[in-house]
């Protein structure tokens, strides 16, 4: 009888041990997160104004802002996302209403599945040798677009893929069972349920798209470029890739620095903003739908 | 002095009351089935009995839940001990991913135990206690994966009995096995009965029937009757029971 | 029917263009095109190796008899410098007598070694033209040194780089794999919901911050911390690498774990608690063990995310093209290389081509990562039913 409340004093002694232990990891790791952000948001809230965001830079870049990255950044996640989302949301649209279970989805599913692990500086490569130098596109908007887009699909295609899975079949069978074909069931009945998680799916490529800095480098990056892109074949400044250049090898590197804050900044509340977004839509999508 | 002892127990799942007012009392040695249509609150109520309800978020218990006439909800008790006293058997076979051996040592490792000869020792009676011994003797060392459903459920019931607790709880235990395997389970129960005090929770009235000494009769979070099987078979006092088992409801 | 197979249809073009440019490095002469490498006629000597000739103008080979001559010392000879034989004038105002001048120069001295432009073979040029192996698959996998640019023959080892990148990827690994199992399991199994509920999203915003600003990080605080806790020359270091990484595959860990931990059955956890054990004997010996391929799973591909990476590590890692000895030495990995020297290389040149091998190598290795990752996975659903 002693010996059995020794035993249970132990184990009760380790498990406080053992989940003390499992708390404080896991809360530096949340303290990591927040060192992280703290430290860009507090050297880079100082660099951004309205002139940061709304001007040339200037004098080797170490003054002015950084429009035409901004800029850039903007014209290549549209781009990518004009690619990427249709294809990806009629491929997974395809995969999952459409194609039985057997080995070709298996196929198609496992290739989704390297695609999403392919390195991005991989993608990058690819980018060059068939955007920019076999079809003569150039460093070009279009070819950075294409490229981000081919990175960005496996994203969309499992969101979306997810958000359909996600409609419950009775929705399809009583659409079905209306006497609807397939393809009203799917525009009509399946899409506009999943939307909101489509949407979400949507976003968070967005996020991701507009970081990818190891793609874009041989596709589209310019280094300096103190005006905005005019059509689709131009080349352009990008927010990631200036952040890597007046960091690692701009003219002045200690000068430019508070610039590289400020862009640093600029980056992180586009992935915050893309991620508070995506979290308040699936909330509020997913109560409504819920209600309905 | 009873073995097991309810009284006035009502418990919540958040706001919403899953058993009402329940009163049972459960003597040593026998066997009491539990019946009811599903969401009538049965299985809550048998794991009270070992506090596998406390796993969940936002519940409430008021009442007494009593065994060996100490309040097992009480200030003062410690829950690994109390499961100890209280096995229980799931109601699809859950064997670990260990061995066979492994499986029935189990409860005996992580209750400290270290000798190992006893572990032997006690790993064997348990299992030829469920009639498993010549099956599996020769194969103690394979993955418990590789036996039968109905194999698998008995080792779990070995499981439970090798850290011999004085009473077994049994949620379904035959749902998910052939009648073959069921027949042997519910021959095991009668003779563990010898030994343990078994509270048994099932969908087949005639499995209530074959195996239990006591049933008592659950609806929408209520205990309709508590008898004697045979009576309660045969002769219930109340209408609901009477439905219930002629299969107008349920 | 088109859309769903692009996946496909993308992989497959990517393998097909890495692997025309890749492939065709090993069809190529490590020698810049257009450049011969000369020696005089009476040398014995008619082969050399991409190696050999690096050593030779590195002066570690110096005698002919190393490579198989005589026991005369080497004279090494470059284009620059021809005005220590002749002069001015003897090559004439728009070099229009230069070939003339090789062609006697490498005539009169028997142990010459020439390397110059093809333009300035002479007609009469009497010397032999030394034939260089081709890039060999034993030279690119074994080769110990990376220097696509050195002259006269491009060293295109790819040794250090692999090295470097799976030195990098492990110390990431070690670091991040411990934290964040530890954090999955606190999440899955002790944190209560509302805990969950706040430090999933976090987990995901981690994995949302672009590797550039994780490079930047790195660079402005741990390089420098680095540095200075070890007295170091410089703070790009292979563990500087390795802490950035390590907290960039925090998030693969942490979720392909957690959602393993977290199809654990129900069951299987109850009926160990049934037992009397304790919630944390139900992890560690049941929790842990159930969901261990897919834990192995976050693991692995914690691992392919460590080396895929590219910006973070070219930021922080110091990039040196050598075989790493200490986490406190700078090393290169190979998507490092890739970007750093891309921009640098002439289109379809050796270089070029020596990168693009680079990016199979990766795609390779990334391929395998994920269909062990399936692999393990696949058991795994059918372990348990």
């Amino acid at each position: 009888m002693i010996n059995e409340i020794k035993i249970t004093k132990r184990k009760k002694r380790n498990q406080a041990i053992a989940f003390w232990i499992f708390r404080l990891l896991s809360y530096s790791i949340v303290a990591i997160l927040f060192i992280i952000l703290s430290f860009i948001v507090y050297k880079g809230a100082s660099v951004i104004n309205w002139g940061f965001i709304t001007k040339m830079p200037e004098e080797g870049m170490t003054k002015g802002g950084i429009y035409p990255a901004i800029i850039g950044t903007l014209c290549l996640v549209a781009g990518s996302m004009v690619f990427a989302f249709p294809v990806g949301v009629l491929a997974a649209i395809y995969m999952n209403e459409y194609v039985k279970d057997g080995i070709i989805k298996k196929i198609i599913k496992q290739m989704t599945n390297n695609l999403a692990g392919i390195p991005s500086i991989v993608f990058g490569l690819f980018g060059m040798s068939l955007f920019v130098n076999k079809l003569h596109f150039g460093d070009s908007i279009l070819a950075g677009s294409l490229t981000l887009g081919l990175l960005a699909l496996p994203v969309v295609i499992r969101t979306t893929e997810e958000a359909l899975k996600a409609v419950d079949n009775t929705f399809r069978q009583a659409s079905l069972g209306l006497g609807a074909s397939k393809w009203q069931t799917t525009s009509k009945v399946v899409l506009p349920i999943a939307f909101p998680n489509i949407i979400t799916g949507l976003i968070l490529s967005i996020g991701r798209v507009s970081g990818e800095t190891a793609p874009i480098l041989f596709t589209v990056a310019a280094y300096f470029l103190p005006k905005l892109p005019t059509s689709i074949f131009d080349q352009a400044m990008a927010l990631p890739y200036h952040l890597y250049v007046i960091s690692t090898s701009g003219t002045n590197i200690e000068e430019s620095r508070p610039i590289a804050y400020g862009t640093a900044l600029v980056l992180i509340i586009i992935v915050l903003i893309a991620n508070l977004l995506a979290n308040g839509l699936r909330k509020y999508f997913g109560k409504k739908v819920k209600m309905n | 002095m009873y073995k097991i002892e309810s009284k006035n127990v009502d418990f919540y799942y958040g706001p919403s009351q899953a058993l009402k007012n329940i009163n049972i009392a459960i003597r040593s040695n026998t066997v009491t089935a539990l019946i009811g249509p599903s969401g009538c609150g049965k299985s809550t109520y048998l794991r009270l009995f070992n506090r596998m309800n406390d796993l969940i978020d936002d519940i409430k218990i008021s009442g007494q839940v009593m065994i060996d006439g100490e309040d097992i909800y009480g200030k003062g008790i410690n829950v690994d001990s109390l499961r100890k006293n209280v096995g229980m058997v799931f109601q699809k076979p859950n064997p670990f991913p260990k061995t066979i051996f492994e499986n029935v040592a189990y409860g005996l490792r992580v209750n400290g135990i270290k000798d190992k000869k006893f572990i032997e020792e006690r790993v064997e009676t348990s299992i030829k206690q469920v009639v498993l011994w010549d099956e599996v003797k020769d194969k103690l060392k394979k993955s418990a994966f590789e036996l039968s459903g109905g194999q698998q459920q008995r080792l779990c019931i070995a499981r439970a009995l090798a850290i011999q607790p004085s009473v077994i709880l049994m949620d379904e235990p035959t749902s998910a096995l052939d009648p073959i395997s069921t027949a042997k389970v519910e021959e095991l129960i009668y003779e563990l009965k010898a030994k343990y005090t078994i509270v048994i929770v099932t969908h087949n009235m005639q499995q209530a029937g074959r195996v239990s000494d006591r049933t008592a009769f659950f609806y929408l979070g209520e205990l309709v009757e508590y008898d004697e099987t045979k009576k309660l078979f045969t002769n219930p006092k109340q209408e609901r029971t009477q439905n219930y088992i002629t299969g107008r409801f349920g | 029917m088109l859309s769903s197979s692009i996946t496909s249809l993308t992989v497959v073009l990517i393998v097909v263009f890495l692997f025309k440019e890749g492939i065709g490095l090993f069809n190529q002469k490590p020698v810049e095109p257009g450049y011969v490498i000369a020696i005089n006629k009476n040398n014995k000597v008619k082969e050399l190796s991409s190696v050999q000739l690096k050593n030779i103008y590195d002066q570690k080979i110096t005698h002919w008899s190393e490579v198989g001559g005589t026991h005369d010392s080497i004279v090494l000879f470059q284009l620059e410098d021809i005005s220590n034989y002749y002069s001015d004038e003897q090559i004439g105002d728009n070099m229009q007598n230069l070939g003339s001048c090789m062609s006697r120069l490498v005539d009169s001295l028997p142990n010459i070694i020439a390397f110059f432009p093809d333009k300035y073979l002479d007609k009469k040029f009497q010397g032999t033209l030394l034939e260089v192996d081709k890039v060999t698959l034993h030279d690119f996998f074994a080769g110990k040194e990376w220097i696509p640019t050195a002259k006269p023959s491009a060293q295109l080892g790819v040794l250090p780089l692999i090295l470097g990148t799976l030195w990098v990827s492990l110390g990431a690994i070690l670091l991040a794999l411990p934290l964040g199992l530890a954090a999955a399991v606190y999440m899955s199994e002790i944190a209560n919901e509302r805990v969950r509920r706040i430090m999933k999203p976090l987990i995901e915003l981690l994995a949302g911050i672009p590797s550039v600003v994780y490079g930047f990080f790195g660079l402005v605080i741990i390089v420098p911390l680095i540095q200075k806790t070890f007295d170091l020359p410089v703070g790009e270091t292979g563990l500087a690498g390795s802490i950035v990484l390590g907290i960039m595959a925090l998030p693969t860990i942490i979720t392909i774990s957690e959602d393993a931990m977290r199809n654990t059955p129900r069951a299987m956890k109850e009926a160990s608690l049934a037992l009397g054990a304790s919630r944390w004997q139900t992890i560690y010996k049941v929790i842990i063990p159930y969901s261990i391929s897919g834990i192995s799973a976050g693991a692995i591909l914690g691992i392919g995310r460590a080396i895929g990476e590219t910006m973070a590590v070219l930021m922080v890692t110091g990039n040196a093209a050598v075989i790493p000895h200490s986490i406190l030495a700078p090393v290169r990995t190979i998507p490092a290389t890739i970007a750093a020297e891309l921009g640098e290389t002439s289109n379809g040149g050796l270089h070029y081509k020596a990168l693009f091998a680079l990016g199979c190598i990766l795609f390779l290795i990334t391929l395998f990562i994920n269909l062990t990752v399936e692999f393990i996975s696949n058991r795994q659903k059918h372990n348990k039913h």
